[in-house]
């Protein structure tokens, strides 16, 4: 029996690659999704060549709601493992002025990745297996000024993908919320990110694949941000309204 | 920012770009400053980094075609070594030359043509090449290879980026049946006996010596010959032989910060390079190696190059032609004992014939060995350069971080030619490094 594929929704990101490397290196098939999926072209071929293993493309825009169900029923198989890193962090100024920016961003990470994930959560379920693995981010830990549009849509989606793995505990389908801090990606390129605090795209791979084969629940990808964000998270607002963060 | 070679030294002031695709190469390319490109940054000095922008080409890392019959393989210039291993030995293939680290992109083996212990046996990473894309000065890419724009295809090689820039290339893998190496270990007391070794042993495909460059007079170039071939399926016993492209996986150990500058004196590393020879000519002559260990026992230690402390570190390499290569290397290890300043990696090799427009490689050996970066290690390089080139010797551009623009140009006719051709292709005002400018290429 070939075993079932890995989906990954964003895969034009070099998270979603590396992610998608991390598992074709294990052995699965992948399907790789993203707008405008011929352009993936190359990195399918460099997938397939390096691990061995079948990829195939497959055009997924997250702001087409209407567009999902046929997405879904296009993909030559029902997926074992679908891993949402679809984002999009815009500029936080823009957002406060803008609120046609500011829905974008919010329906980018929230609303288009819990509605592709509940519509496979759906059919996981009915089938009994699968894992959903959601990629939000430390910034929905807690709204800060600096980027709190991109982080309360993070933290919906954390909230949507902790109540999925509630309601699927006992229907044999596992949820993944990984939390990723700084991660060297086209995003922050340019940025000065401090080194111990910033990821490369294949750690974070390697680490959902780990957090995939071993069950886990909710994984920061670099440990330290655990202890970063408990910190945060624990600030008295009334201290917390005054910092610059 | 701030960017220097593996060696940490010199420290340069640049603007780093990292293109993820050809448009946005281009446009860097036909920008209005000089460029140099740059791999994964294993050249020890100057070579890989731009006085004005850098542009680092690891987003160019996909592989793009594999013929499983003829073992070619075509891929993108930022793609590493240790990638092309861990994807193509599991299917029976490994690189046809490999420098001692996997940690290169092809782009960096191709413009520093570099070679691995089979030099006198299969030459220069040049050999394995069908054909190169180079993105040229008006961001233009063109193949070239030995068939067309020869000229370019060969001062490409070894061409230390000036050329333009590698953007994708097509190499020769070779067969192997095993991941694993059949080590033979020699003591040779002298240096005599250590070349005599290489030469009784030139059919044998992978050789090195290690060379205790602390010991003098009588054990002067005292050193551990090691040779080497792929072992065969019959070589390995029962357990190997069911996974026997597979020796396993080892984690790296990393240096986690700099070493203090007194950890490294003439003292510690003479006790090193005593117990590393007590070791070497006691252990059994013969054994199974696996490939990792056996090509690249450095890269054990992720970022080792802290070892040497912040002030970092420079090779010396050059390679002396046969006939004068016993008196030069005499004289060259001699001064390195003289000033105690030797280091724990020295390295002798014979190369076989070359011919080749700008790369490093000839006929001949070739010694290889760091130094930490203290006030008397500049002049006593110069005064190393000194010794090759009174033999007719030359040097290696990926390992050079301070040499003299007159020194390349005594050792080695060919740099006056690599600037003739830059000149006459327009490629000087768009393609720079901060070798090539202090070398004044
Ligand atoms: C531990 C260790 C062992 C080594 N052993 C050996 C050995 O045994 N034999 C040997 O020959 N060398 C050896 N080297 C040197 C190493 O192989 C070369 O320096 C190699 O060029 C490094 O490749 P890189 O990808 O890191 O290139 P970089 O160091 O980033 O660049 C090296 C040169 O290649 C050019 N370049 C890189 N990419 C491109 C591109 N896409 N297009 C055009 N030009 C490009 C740069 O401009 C620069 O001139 C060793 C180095 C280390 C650290």
């Amino acid at each position: 029996m070939t075993a079932l594929p890995v989906l990954i929704l964003g895969a034009r990101s070099d998270m979603g690659l590396a992610i998608a490397h991390a598992f074709a290196a294990a052995g699965h098939p992948i399907q790789l999704a993203a707008r405008g999926s011929a352009g993936l072209e190359t990195a399918r071929t460099d997938l397939a060549l390096r691990h061995g293993v079948e990829v195939t493309l497959h055009d997924f825009d997250v702001l087409d709601r209407d567009g999902f169900d046929g997405f879904l029923g296009g993909l030559p198989n029902l997926p074992e493992v679908a891993v949402s890193v679809v984002g999009y962090m815009g500029e936080q100024a823009e957002n406060e002025q803008d609120l046609a920016q500011a829905a974008l961003v919010m329906r980018t990470n929230y609303e288009g990745p819990a509605g592709i994930l509940a519509l496979l959560a759906n059919r996981f379920e009915a089938r009994g297996s699968g894992t959903l693995v959601g990629v939000s981010s430390v910034a929905g830990d807690r709204g800060r000024a600096t980027n709190y549009v991109y982080g309360s849509a993070k933290a919906g989606f954390i909230a949507f993908l902790s109540g999925l793995r509630n309601r699927l505990a006992k229907k044999g389908v596992h949820v993944v919320t990984v939390l990723p801090g700084f991660v060297n990606t086209a995003m922050t390129e340019g940025l000065d990110l401090p080194e111990k605090l910033t990821a490369e795209p294949s750690e974070v791979g390697a680490a959902v694949l780990k957090a995939v084969q071993k069950g886990r629940n909710v994984i920061y990808v670099r440990r330290i941000w655990w202890l970063v964000m408990a910190i945060i998270r624990n600030i008295p607002e009334a201290v917390f309204k005054k910092l610059k963060l | 920012m701030k960017l220097t070679g593996w060696g940490r030294f010199p420290v340069v002031e640049t603007q780093l770009r990292a293109p993820r695709d050809v448009a946005a190469l281009q446009a860097m390319v036909t920008g209005d400053e000089p460029v140099i490109a740059r791999g994964n940054g294993r050249s020890y000095g100057d070579s890989a980094v731009g006085t004005h922008t850098t542009l680092d080409m690891r987003h160019f890392d996909h592989m793009l075609s594999f013929d499983a019959e003829t073992g070619v393989l075509v891929a993108e210039a930022g793609v590493l070594l240790g990638d092309v291993i861990d994807a193509f030995l599991p299917r029976g293939w490994f690189p046809m030359v490999t420098p001692g680290t996997k940690f290169v992109t092809l782009g960096g083996a191709i413009a520093a043509d570099v070679h691995g212990k089979n030099h006198h046996v299969d030459g220069s990473f040049g050999t394995c090449v069908d054909w190169i894309d180079l993105m040229g000065p008006d961001g233009q890419i063109r193949r070239i290879s030995r068939d067309d724009d020869a000229d370019l295809f060969r001062h490409t090689l070894g061409g230390m980026g000036l050329t333009g820039v590698i953007v994708r290339t097509a190499i020769r893998l070779r067969p192997v049946e095993t991941a694993w190496i059949n080590q033979t270990t020699l003591p040779a007391p002298d240096l005599g006996t250590a070349m005599d070794l290489f030469e009784q042993h030139a059919h044998v495909p992978y050789s090195v010596a290690w060379i205790d460059c602390m010991s003098r007079g009588a054990h002067l170039g005292r050193s551990l010959v090691m040779l080497g071939d792929h072992a065969k399926r019959a070589d390995l016993d029962a357990k190997k032989a069911r996974t026997p492209l597979d020796a396993g996986h080892k984690g790296a150990l990393s240096v986690p910060f700099d070493f203090p500058g007194f950890a490294l004196n003439r003292w510690s590393v003479r006790a090193f390079n005593e117990l590393y020879y007590r070791v070497g000519a006691w252990k059994p002559t013969k054994a199974l190696v696996d490939w990792d260990t056996y090509f690249y026992p450095l890269d054990a230690v992720l970022k080792w190059n802290r070892i040497y402390g912040r002030r970092g570190f420079a090779q010396f390499q050059c390679v002396l032609p046969l006939d004068t290569a016993r008196a030069g290397l005499t004289e060259l290890l001699e001064a390195i004992a003289e000033a105690g300043a030797g280091s724990f990696l020295a390295v002798l090799k014979r190369f076989g014939p070359q011919d080749s427009a700008f790369s490093f490689p000839m006929e001949g050996y070739t010694l290889a060995l760091d130094f930490p970066m203290k006030p008397h290690t500049l002049p006593l390089l110069d005064l190393l350069d000194a010794i090759a080139v009174t033999h007719g010797g030359r040097f290696y551009l990926a390992k050079d971080s301070r040499m003299r623009p007159d020194t390349l140009r005594e050792a080695d006719s060919r740099a006056d030619e690599f600037e003739a051709l830059r000149e006459a292709r327009g490629l000087k005002d768009h393609f720079a490094s901060a070798q090539s400018e202090r070398l004044s290429l």
